[in-house]
Parts: C-alpha cells; structure tokens; sequence
C-alpha cells in the first residue's frame, strides 16, 4: 500500500510532477517514427486531450465526493456520463443527422454543455435535496438511470438510422484509442474557465466537505455553492466525455488513491495530486498498454476491471461513509 | 429427554458454551436464565441443530441431532428464535401452514387445515389471518412465528426470548399459553428467559448459565434464591413470597 | 383461479398479436387463403412461431429465475442482471467460443451456465464478507461484480475480435430467432416447471436458514438447487436471445405487492406477467419504428430500468 506518513505533501507533488513528465516524454518519444515535425504534433494533441481528461474527471470527482459527502459516490456512477451521450443523442435526433453534420462542432458541444448543466442540475439537486435519503439508494439510482440514459440513447440511435447507426456511433462517441481532437481548443477553454471559478471557492470545499449543517453553521452560504459546483461537475464531466467517451471507475480510482497518498483531507491539496495521479495513470498507462503490450484499446477496460475491485473493496471494508 | 453431553462452542477466540452437560426431561416448562452472554442462545442453537456444535453431543430421545436426518427432527423439535425477520410478503396463513411442512411436504391435507387453524385460534389470529407480516406490529408478528411453531406440532418446543415485542398482557397470555401446552397438550417447552419472575412463576425446572456453562439448576424455589441469583448475576436482589411465588425485586 | 386465467387469456392474445405482425406479409387472410398461403405458412412456421415461442419462454424463465434469486438472497433487489449471473454467462460462452468453437449448442450452454454458477456462488460468498450490509449493498455488489466479470469478458472479446458476438449476446434480441436456433430454451421451461415443482421448498428457503432448518429443509441443498436452475436458464437465455436488464427483477417484485412471496400461489403469475412484459416490448419494438426493430434488450433496458427506479423511488421510505 502506498503510505507517505514521511513525506511532506510537496514532496509527494514533486514526485507526482516528475513522474508525469517522465510518462509524457515517454510517451512522446518512444518508438517514433519519421520525422518530429510531424510526431510531436500528432502526439502533442493525444497528449493534451489525455491532460485535459484527466484533470476533469479528478477535478470533478473529488468536488463530487465533496458534495454528497461520500467517497463512493462519482459523476460517472452516478450516470452523469451516460445523461451527457443522451443529451447528444437527443440532439442528433432532434436535429437529424444531416443537420448535425452541418453544425459547428463547437456550437454543438456549447449546446450539450448547456443542456447537460441544466438537466443535471435538475435531476441531481432533486436527488440530493432529499431529507434522508440512504447512500446505497442513490448509488443504486445513480447506476439505474446510467442504464435508462444509456438504453434510451440506444434507443434513439435506432430510430435515427437503424442501418447506419452503427457508422454514426463511431463517428460521434469517442473513446481512448478515437479521441475527438476538433473538441480540443474549446474543451481546453471550457476547463480553463472552470478552474477559474472553482478556484474562487477553494477555500469553501474544506468546509463543505464536513458536511450540509456543520457548513452552514460555519457560514457557507451552502445551497449556493452546492448548485455552482454541480455546475462545475457538468462542464467537466462534459469535456471529458466528449473527448474519450464515458469511463465509469477512472474518477472513483484516482479519487480514492489521492486520499491514500495525499494523507490529507485538504482539498489544496487533494486536488491536484488527484490530478497528477490521473495524468500519470492516463499517460502512462496508454504508454504501457499502447506501446509495450501493444494493446491500443485496452485503457478503458483495465480501468474498468481495476476500478470495479477498488469499488467493491471499498464496500466489503465498508468505507461508504 | 434431551439429553446434552459436554456440548462446546467457540466462536473465534470466544468460548460461548464450555463443556455443557445437561439433561431436559419431557414434558413441562424449562426455563434457561441467565446474564447476556451466558451462551444460552447459543445453547439452544445447536440442540435444534441450528449452530453445529465445536465438541459434545445432543440427543433428543436418543436421535443425534447432527446425525439424525433433519426432517425426522423437524418432527419432533421446533424452535423459535429471536429477531425472527422473514423479508419474503406471506399472509399470516400461509406462515402458520409452513409449520405444517415437515408432514405434508408443501402438500396440506384436510387435517393440516384444520391443525393449522387451531394453532391461528390458539393465539387469536383470526382476524389477521390474510395479512401480510411486512403489516403487522411487531407483537402481533412474533404471535404469527409462535402459532407456526405450535403448528409444527412437535414434542419439544424451544424458544429463545419468546416475550420480546409483547406488551404485558400478551406476555402473560404467552406464558399461559406454554404451559397449557405443557400441561393439556403434554409438551416439553424449553425457554430462554429474561424476565425471572416469569420464569420463576411459569416453570417446573430452571437452569441458570453464566460464563457459557450451567451454574445451576433445580425447581424454582431452590433457585429463587438471594445468593444463587447474586452467584449468577452478580447482582443484590430481594426476593418475596408473594401467594406463594418467589417473586425478585430489583428495580430499584 | 379465475384471474389467472384471465391474464393467460391475456397472454395469448399478445402472442396471437406478436404472430401477425413484422416485416413479411402475414395475416389470418393470406394465412387461410389458398394460392399465397404456402410462403405464409413457412414464414409462420419458420420464423414467427419460434420467435413467439421464444419470447414466451425466456420472459417466463427470466422472470421465475429473478424470483429464485429474491428467495435465495433474502433480498428484493437481485435479479440474475444484478448478481453478475449474466456477465459471468456470457464470459462463458466467450471461453467456449474460443477453446471450441465447433461445439454444439447445447454444450456451449452448460459451459455457460457452470461460469454462471460460479459466477453467482462468487456473488454469494463476497455478500458474506460485507459486515452490516444494507438491503441496497447487495445489488450493487452484483452489479460491481457483473461490471469487472464484464471488463474481463470485453477485453478477451477485442483480443480475439468478438466484440460483435459479445454484443449479441449483452443484448437482447429475437429478430435472428429461427427454427432450429431457439431450442434450447425449452430446457430453461424445463428448469421453470422443476421451480414450480420446488416452490414451497424455495419459499421456506426464502424465509432463511434458520427457519427452513427448523422445518427440516436441507437448506443447502435447496440453495444449490435454485442456483442450479438460475444459472440454467440465464446460460440458456443469453445463449440463444441475449440479455434482457432487470426483467427478472420488475415481474417478481409486481407480483409480490399483488399477492406475497408464496411460490406455490405467485410462480404461474410471475410466469405470465414475465411472457406478457417481454411480448409487449417485443412488439412495442417491432411496431415502432417499422419496418426496423429496435432490439428487446434496448426496449427492456428504458422500460426495466424506468420501472426499477420506480420501485426504488417508492419504497425508499420503507427501506431507508
């Protein structure tokens, strides 16, 4: 097990720090072929799009678990990315697939997010405003709706072309070895922006994190900043998505491991070592997968697998606080 | 006659029951007291074969109840245990009919019917009979387990704690109930009590436990007694005849 | 006695239907009319009768087989889909769709159905190892277990390139139903009539270990016999149609609020509401958006889980 009771928590960056640089020049380097100007471009993008995944499913996860007070519960759980392909979903077959061809990828994804901010907001609020609501409900809910979110879109895929649904499913629901690089710029922007508000409330997630009356007793205005960070959640579980797809476990992985390594409960510092760990994991994972096994797809399904058993670990030592 | 021979239990590190050896004679009331973890649910755990047992041996006139194929037990011993909580929907009827299993085999004759009635009228269930047990109050629930068990129809009834979730007058009803069992009906009625002047009121033998063995055992007046419940409770009592029962004081 | 006939009635209406309608030309007329009626009485023989047979049975099994589930786990909300029951079934007939591909049906079924077995007796064994569990930890451990037998199953698949077979069997679907490929679920009815012959047995089972013992049950036996026959008919069900989510969890629910938990009276409803449900999403998919079909797996997946949450969202009360 990893335990860093000797090290200072910048020790633990900077060793979070180096070892992400070390996978990201791995990565760049090894097994290149041809000329530089064209592989460092190439790989830069997949680079990038993986920093920017990551960083969105640690952020969010964390700040979820923040919220609901849990360290079990995480966007993807909770069928967050499953309502993000049904709202795209949704849009094509609003739209038409000849329509959606036409739009401004951008503007299309502007669309989803602000869908998706508004429906999750309506449906997680509800969920969570409840006075006693039980922890195992939710879970049990949140994974229910992914499979209703997720047989809806593939309903609705179906009646939007039956023969060719199969061609539009490919084209539009990226995944690890089909990253969506048109997204980048707009994504990297929608992070940026993000970040830049959740930092503004940094101070708040301690707080939170003890809990709806002691917060409030301390003067958190709670409601509000519940409502901005499920916000926050919305944008980046959306990036994220868009880019690579729905990966269930990643988020519970990285989140319950920078809790092990950070020994901390400070979100200062929680959340960017959750961060790197992801940068880590992702880059240096594909690495592994990609490049050493040459399996160029596995990613998403040894996340699963691993994920799976951390979760259930986590419930057999009954860790579902 | 039940007879139980050096009977042992650990649970882990825990010694529960260490080396029992004790004999329940047919028919009457048998009341089991002692201090919580004495071991005395535990005891009565593994003489219905509940709990298989780490030493020792149990019989039930002369059957082995770790050897003795459990249906021809079921015939002959029933018991009750506490904290009885069944998640499946069933009518109060169809609970009381399941006492009928080991006879009919799912298969009920005229004559289950009609057992299976009396054991509803015996504790006054009529009115509940197509009730589900998720409806009823906790009282009227353990009424519905006790009117299964009696349907069972067995020569030894074991119960462990019958009284808990009864009000006073269904504890008093229950007790007079087991011991018209005992009497009328001629049944060995062993039971795990708390409450010593029930015991003490409603049973022909007491055996007390403390530590997971028998520290003592005889008729209710030689166990009634201010230095044997101090010897097995640790505790100072008072205890009166009152019309002839010993009756303990230990509320204040 | 006289609403369950009813409801069989009912049944056989939907079945009726679910025979009339699809893509090639089929009614009574063409059916009784003498010059086009050959080519009609083959598609009806060849294709839409066993696929409303098929239907009939898998929705029947998998609906009985949830409720043996109910009993055994003691728990309202574990169903063969919420038990790894299904994912382990389907890495089974991966496994022998590997190793021997040329196998026939029937034994790549029982391959399925001993990874199944084991599958759930895992599910079984990490369910005691989980102290305090609440009624709602123990689905989520099914679903956690089916989600890592699944990530297993998927990357043989992609290995091996049989993802598209993974997929048939993952969902469901009865359009590829035809004479000749959908026998073996005729050992799942099997293994339903051997439930209902067993009923009372399962019931006291479902009543717990301690009361079915003191009745003179051998409970373990009557354990592995339920597990037996739910491994059975889930191998025999995603073998030949594919998955159908939380079908096996909505029937018997239903049906224990309209009349309790004993086998003996509930088996025949939850039997026909099982058919009922799956031949009404089978036609709701057929009819839709015709001439396409939308696959039942993806039907039952929006109607299951709505109803699911349903149930979940009503009861919170009583089980918070």
């Amino acid at each position: 097990m990893l335990k860093s009771r000797g090290l200072r928590p910048i020790q633990v960056i900077l060793i979070l720090v180096a070892l992400s640089a070390v996978s990201i020049t791995l990565f760049m380097t090894v097994g290149a072929k041809g000329s530089w100007g064209f592989v460092l471009p190439f790989r830069g993008t997949k680079i990038l799009s993986m920093v920017l995944v990551g960083y969105a499913i640690a952020v969010s996860t964390v700040l979820f678990q923040t919220v609901s007070h849990n360290r079990i519960l995480t966007p993807s759980i909770m069928g967050f990315d499953a309502l993000y392909i049904l709202i795209q979903t949704g849009l094509i077959f609003l739209i038409g697939s000849g329509g959606v061809a036409m739009l401004d990828p951008c503007l299309l994804f502007a669309c989803q997010v602000v869908l998706m901010i508004v429906f999750s907001g309506i449906l997680y609020r509800w969920l969570f405003s409840g006075s006693s609501r039980s922890l195992h409900l939710l879970i049990l809910v949140g994974i229910v709706f992914g499979v209703l979110f997720r047989s809806l879109s593939g309903f609705m895929q179906r009646v939007i072309d039956p023969n060719e649904f199969v061609v539009l499913q490919d084209r539009l629901f990226a995944s690890f070895n089909n990253v969506d690089t048109s997204l980048l710029a707009v994504s990297a922007a929608a992070v940026l922006a993000t970040s830049l508000v959740g930092w503004r409330f940094m101070h708040t997630y301690d707080v939170l994190a003890l809990g709806r009356e002691t917060s409030i007793n301390l003067g958190v205005n709670h409601t509000r900043t519940v409502t901005i960070v499920l916000v926050l959640v919305a944008v980046l579980v959306s990036v994220s998505t868009a880019l690579v797809g729905p990966v269930t476990f990643f988020g519970l992985l990285v989140a319950s491991l920078a809790y092990q390594i950070a020994g901390s409960h400070k979100h200062a510092l929680v959340l960017p070592v959750a961060t790197l760990l992801a940068i880590v994991c992702l880059v240096g994972g594909q690495f592994v997968l990609e490049r050493i096994f040459a399996f160029d797809t596995a990613l998403s399904i040894v996340i699963d697998f691993v994920g799976g058993i951390v979760f259930l670990a986590l419930l057999i030592r009954g860790n579902t606080r | 006659m039940i007879e139980i021979c050096n009977v042992s239990k650990t649970l882990g590190d825990t010694i529960a029951v260490r080396g029992v050896s004790l004999q329940i004679p047919r028919k009457g009331v048998t009341s089991i007291i002692g201090p919580n973890g004495a071991g005395k649910s535990t005891l009565l755990s593994m003489v219905s074969r509940l709990l298989p047992m780490t030493a020792g041996t149990v019989t039930v006139d002369g059957l082995d109840v770790t050897s003795a194929p459990s249906d021809l037990l079921a015939k002959r011993l029933s018991i009750l245990r506490q904290d009885n909580r069944i998640s499946s929907r069933l009518t109060v009827r169809d609970l009381v009919e399941f006492g009928r299993y080991p006879y009919s085999k799912g298969r009920l004759t005229p004559e289950d019917r009609e057992k299976a009635a009396a054991a509803i009228g015996f504790l006054d269930l009529e009115d509940l009979t197509e009730r589900f047990l998720d409806e009823l109050s906790g009282g009227q629930c353990q009424r519905a387990y006790v009117a299964m068990v009696l349907c069972q129809d067995t020569d030894y009834v074991l119960f462990d704690e019958p009284l808990n979730n009864f009000d006073m007058k269904h504890a008093v009803n229950m007790m007079k109930l087991l011991r018209r069992a005992a009497d009328d009906l001629g049944k060995t009625v062993v039971l795990v009590l708390h409450d010593l002047n029930f015991a003490s009121c409603y049973s022909d033998y007491i055996v007390a436990m403390r530590d997971g063995d028998v520290a003592h055992q005889g008729t209710p007046d030689e166990i009634m007694r201010r230095e044997i419940i101090r010897s097995v409770y640790d505790m100072d009592v008072e205890i009166q005849d009152v019309r002839g029962r010993k009756i303990t004081f230990y509320y204040t | 006695m006289k609403r369950l006939l009813l409801a069989l009635f009912v049944v056989m209406i939907l079945a009726l239907v679910s025979l009339l309608i699809g893509a090639g030309d089929l009614s009574l007329a063409s059916l009784l009319s003498s010059w086009p009626g050959e080519n009609a009485m083959q598609v009806l023989l060849v294709s839409r009768i066993p696929r409303t047979v098929a239907i009939v049975l898998s929705g029947t099994g998998m609906a009985v087989a949830g409720m043996i589930m109910q009993m055994l786990t003691q728990n309202r909300f574990v169903e063969p889909s919420t038990a790894g029951t299904v994912e382990s079934a389907s890495l089974g007939l991966l496994v022998v769709t590997l190793v021997a591909p040329g196998v026939p049906p029937l034994v790549k079924m029982l391959v399925a159905s001993a990874f199944a077995l084991a599958g759930t007796a895992l599910f079984l064994r990490i369910l005691r190892l989980i102290p305090l569990r609440s009624a709602l930890t123990v689905p989520l451990v099914g679903i956690m277990l089916g989600g890592i037998v699944s990530a297993v199953t998927t990357f043989f698949a992609y290995r091996f390139d049989l993802l598209q077979s993974l997929n048939a069997w993952t969902t469901g679907d009865f359009s590829g139903v035809l004479r000749g490929r959908y026998e073996l679920l005729w050992v799942a009815f099997g293994l339903t009539v051997l439930a209902y012959l067993a009923a009372d047995r399962l019931t006291l089972a479902g009543m717990g270990r301690d009361v079915a013992t003191n009745l003179g049950l051998r409970y373990r036996s009557v354990v592995s016999l339920g597990l037996v026959i739910v491994s059975m008919v889930t191998a025999a069900v995603v073998a030949t149609v594919g998955m159908m989510p939380f079908l096996g969890l909505i029937v018997p629910n239903v049906v224990s609020m309209m009349m309790g938990d004993n086998m003996r009276r509930s088996l025949p409803w939850i039997a026909l509401l099982g058919a009922g449900l799956v031949l009404t999403c089978d036609i709701v998919g057929r009819v839709i958006y015709a001439p396409y079909e939308i696959p039942i797996g993806t039907v039952m997946g929006v109607v299951g889980s709505a109803l699911f949450l349903a149930l979940l969202l009503k009861g919170r009360e009583r089980l918070a």
